[in-house]
């Protein structure tokens, strides 16, 4: 039968007038709420334009930030490349320290917890991924921040002779150390999900050959599970590390803010792009809410690109699944 | 052969020969008795000290002892007991100090509690006064109003995309898709930002508990959107099938099938939302700020909520106030987990919270 | 056209005894002969030379076929030979699948349901279907589901307790049901639910229905059930039936069209009596599959 003289129809779907309107309607929520991505930006950019002006690209490589005197004599200036190196080092602490965490919990909720407990755990998990982050801070704030001292303190007389572990003055309280270990327990639930959710649609049949050949339990999560999770769980670390690089209250009360560029990380001086807004807003001159409003912006543009990478990953680690 | 010889010879006891026999048990307590000695040692030689000291000495020590223990089976098997144990132990260690958060909020809130906390504003009393004068039925009330307003956005939008994305399949649906999970990352900070930027300074020109409600709005979206998508995907494409050959429009489908039947999912999509944003604190700063007295009026001036309330008792600094912060962390914390246990006991097993 | 050619043999080689025999069944019945099958512009559903597409996939190629009124048409061939595609050319739930492309016309009672002016919502009332998985609503008791078809077509209803006991009897599951009506439509057996269907289908009183594989879900005695229901309800409608069980075609339809696919895209082998089909078929293939040879 040769196909190549038929001529296919047209299927014309003519729609009734309720179709058409639930359509429209339909279409145009969610086109509305596809929309505010784009609006924050641009009323961001809207906002900040006249600090990106004025500063220019300093304003991303420049580490101070003095919104000036009243009568002028000293100018504003403002850059904010200390609190974004602030929030990458505390995002890659976080991240750094939550995932062999979430690896090992999901390979015991997953392979090693006895069926019974293994769906209570999972609702724990679930829950305590709710605790909302002024509670973490609080936490952080009272508990937290004098544990770690103290073990930011035996690190340093440890390892002293690695150049990042080392302090200018011994205080080792409120430094990006303690809220990058807040912020990997803020972020342990999500990247645990991620992980648990590729490590169970692992291959079933190729665990068992593992087995099947001899294999160790061990031997057939590394050989088959973890390979197999990998791209996944570089998704669920890039979520985290998105989560990490937004918060702002629990670092707020964890993190002494300080406009120099620190990569020393127990001393006590940092900061992130997030708690430098909650911290200068109410104080804020309108030209400096200016520059919250570019820093913002800049902030939004960062973490959302991290976002849809993960989102990228993770959505077709689900799908090749 | 009689009946009762063949029951007495042939029938044999079910046994499970792969179990752990006492052997293995005995093993295991000489493995964690040479753990703890192990451990003692360590911490004389490295100075580690306290509750948590010994137990990172333990973690160190116990799964090489595992690894030691395992080794006349061979190396593989010494390997196969150290992964074990490295894993058990991680989990048992990230557990900690969510269950130190849990414990230290409920046992350090009690301090606040007394019989007018939940009844009371601090409009005549200042956060440092004693500890059985004011309350927080501001922030409640403020909470709940936020929430509502919030809700009251974000829902309806949420579901419309879930409805556009999985029921009408539009031009924009896979945009759709990708952008609200990737909004789900927006900072909260940001979503305060742009309401203050848009409805405080522009719209009101004052501060005030819509604007609030609005910015959390922003973050609730994502979640809804996201759950609900994945509760309208659990609907048979039988149903729909089915009222389409009936002569139904994709109108009536959606709401005469499609939705009834995911009722309970999309109630359980909600409730995730609002636990979502119940806590959030950042975007209120920036929008609906704090306030000591009880206010309705969402229209003009800021509203107290329990977040802020907890921040702002924290920020004062004094034993009191700080007492009150954790009073506010128990009664948040309580309000969450109601949200989050109702949303389970709802939606059952196949509702799964989306990122 | 092949197709044609094989049938038109076929309706010569049609004995007229064999004839007789089905005809004298039940006098309302429109006359049953092969030549029925032919496509004559006559009432009832009749296709003409349909073809169909899934993205570029040719599912189905160049069939022509005429269901005479009140008659029941079995369509049978192995799996994956676009019976099912088929059907749902039928009631335009074809375009429902994504990239579903097709060729050709499709008349009902003389108009084409595929012309720009066809509401397919109209058509779908007046050709209802039945589908292989019992699928009743689950968020809506046992009357309403009967009662679901008016209401979303939006069709007034004068005495819904009338219409409700009548199509439940018509499907044969009023006696079962009618102390129960407010229960939930999932809380009945595979067969019933099956039945249930067949019942909400009848509400909008189509004039076809079509069936896709009613009873592939269900047990030997819900299947008899179902038959004998479609048996009852050939008097007054057409019906087209897909079905993987010869026995149940040989036992429920008038007529029988034998789909094959050869690794390209499905097509109609023959259609006749189905008294012909299974006792004297014109060709090979068909011979071999109703007597279980492959498929």
């Amino acid at each position: 039968m040769e196909s190549t003289d038929l001529k296919q129809r047209e299927i014309v779907i003519r729609r009734g007038l309720a179709d058409r309107i639930f359509r429209r309607a339909m279409a145009t929520g969610a086109i509305l709420s596809l929309s505010l991505l784009a609006l924050i930006a641009s009323f961001l950019l809207f906002r900040g334009f006249e600090v990106f002006r004025d500063f220019g690209f300093s304003f991303i490589t420049s580490a101070k930030w003095d919104s000036g005197s009243a009568d002028g004599v000293t100018p504003a200036s403002f850059g904010i490349a200390a609190m974004l190196v602030g929030s990458v080092v505390t995002a890659i602490i976080a991240i750094t320290v939550a995932l062999p965490f979430a690896i090992c919990v999901a390979l015991f909720l997953e392979y090693y917890a006895p069926s019974f407990i293994r769906k209570p755990l999972t609702a724990v998990l679930d829950l305590v991924a709710a605790i909302p982050s002024v509670i973490y801070g609080i936490w952080g704030y009272t508990i937290l921040n004098n544990l770690a001292a103290g073990w930011a303190k035996s690190l340093n007389s440890w390892f002293d002779w690695i150049w990042f572990f080392k302090v200018p003055a011994p205080i080792f309280t409120r430094s990006p150390f303690i809220a990058g270990l807040l912020l990997a327990l803020m972020i342990l639930p999500i990247t645990t999900s991620v992980a648990r959710e590729v490590y169970s649609q692992a291959p079933r049949d190729q665990i068992d050959a593992a087995y099947g050949l001899g294999g160790t339990k061990w031997g057939a999560i590394r050989s088959v599970v973890m390979p197999f999770g990998r791209s996944g769980l570089v998704g669920g670390a890039m979520l985290g590390l998105g989560r990490a690089l937004g918060e702002t209250v629990a670092v707020y009360l964890v993190l002494n803010l300080v406009f120099k560029i620190n990569l020393q990380i127990l001393a006590s001086a940092g900061g992130n792009v997030a708690s430098l807004i909650a911290t200068r807003f109410s104080e804020a001159t309108p030209y400096e809410l200016k520059g919250l409003m570019a820093a913002g912006l800049v902030l939004f543009l960062v973490t959302l690109a991290v976002n849809a990478t993960a989102t990228l990953i993770v959505n077709r680690a689900r799908n090749t699944a | 052969m009689s009946t009762s010889s063949i029951e007495a010879t042939s029938i044999p006891q079910p046994q499970r020969p792969w179990r752990q026999a006492k052997r293995a048990w005995r093993q295991a307590i000489v493995m964690l008795v040479v753990s703890v000695v192990g451990a003692t040692l360590l911490m004389q030689v490295t100075g580690l000290a306290g509750v948590i000291g010994s137990y990172v000495a333990f973690a160190l020590v116990f799964p090489v002892v595992a690894f030691l223990a395992s080794m006349k089976y061979g190396k593989k098997a010494g390997q196969d007991k150290m992964a074990s144990a490295i894993i058990c132990l991680a989990f048992g260690t990230a557990f900690m100090p969510w269950m130190s958060i849990l414990f230290t909020v409920f046992n350090r809130g009690r301090e606040a509690f007394y019989s007018g906390f939940l009844t009371t504003d601090m409009l005549v009393n200042s956060s440092d006064q004693p500890l059985n004068m004011g309350g927080l039925s501001h922030a409640i009330v403020g909470t709940l109003i936020l929430i509502f307003i919030a809700s009251m956005v974000a829902i309806p939008l949420g579901i419309i995309t879930a409805i556009y994305i999985v029921e009408v399949k539009g031009r924009f649906a896979s945009y759709a898709r990708f952008f609200t999970q990737a909004m789900s990352g927006v900072p909260s900070i940001v979503a305060g930002l742009f309401i203050y930027t848009t409805i405080v300074v522009v719209v009101f020109n004052r501060f005030n508990a819509l604007a609030g409600g609005l910015a959390l709005a922003i973050l609730m979206l994502p979640t809804v959107a996201r759950t609900a998508e994945e509760v309208l995907k659990l609907v048979p494409d039988d149903l729909r099938a089915a009222s389409y050959a009936m002569g139904a429009s994709q109108f009536s489908t959606v709401f005469r099938i499609v939705l009834p039947t995911v009722r309970s999912g999309l109630v359980t999509a909600s409730i995730l939302g609002v636990a979502r944003v119940a806590g959030e604190t950042a975007p209120l700063l920036l929008t609906s700020q704090y306030f000591v007295q009880l206010t309705t009026n969402i229209l003009d001036g800021p509203m107290a909520s329990l977040p802020t309330y907890i921040f702002a008792n924290l920020g004062a600094g004094s034993d009191t106030s700080v007492a009150r912060a954790w009073g506010g962390s128990a009664v948040l914390m309580s309000i969450v987990f109601i949200l989050f246990v109702t949303a389970r006991l709802l939606g059952g097993r196949n509702t799964k919270s989306r990122h | 056209m092949n197709e044609s050619s094989i049938q038109k043999t076929e309706s010569e080689m049609i004995l007229p005894g064999i004839q007789q025999g089905v005809t004298m069944a039940t006098e309302d019945h429109t006359n049953r002969n092969a030549d029925n099958l032919q496509v004559n512009g006559s009432t009832g559903l009749e296709v003409r030379n349909v073809h169909a597409w899934f993205n570029k996939h040719h599912a189905l190629a160049d069939v022509s076929l005429h269901f005479p009124q009140n008659t029941v048409t079995g369509l049978i061939g192995p799996s994956g030979c676009g019976k099912s595609t088929f059907l749902r050319l039928l009631n335009r739930m074809h375009e429902f699948i994504p990239k579903a492309a097709m060729a050709g016309e499709v008349l009902f009672n003389g108009e084409d349901i595929y012309s720009p002016e066809v509401d397919p919502t109209e058509i779908r009332k007046r050709i209802g279907m039945v589908f292989q998985k019992p699928n009743p609503f689950p968020s809506m008791t046992i009357a309403e589901n009967v009662l679901a078809g008016p209401k979303l077509a939006k069709v007034k209803v004068e005495n819904k307790d009338e219409l409700l006991e009548d199509c439940l009897t018509r499907a044969g599951l009023w006696k079962e049901v009618k102390d129960r009506l407010k229960a939930s439509g999932s809380s009945l057996s595979g067969g019933q639910q099956q039945r249930l269907c067949i019942a909400r289908a009848l509400a909008l009183n189509p004039e076809a229905l079509l069936l896709d594989e009613p009873c592939s879900a269900l047990d030997p005695g819900s299947t008899l059930r179902v038959e004998e229901t479609i048996v009852q309800l050939s008097q007054t409608m057409t019906i087209v039936i897909v079905t993987h069980n010869m026995q149940q075609a040989a036992r429920v339809s008038d007529y029988c069209a034998f789909f094959l696919s050869d690794g390209g895209p499905g097509q109609l082998v023959e259609a006749d009596l189905t008294t012909n089909i299974f006792s004297n078929p014109g060709d090979q293939r068909t011979a071999d599959y109703v007597q279980g040879r492959f498929g």
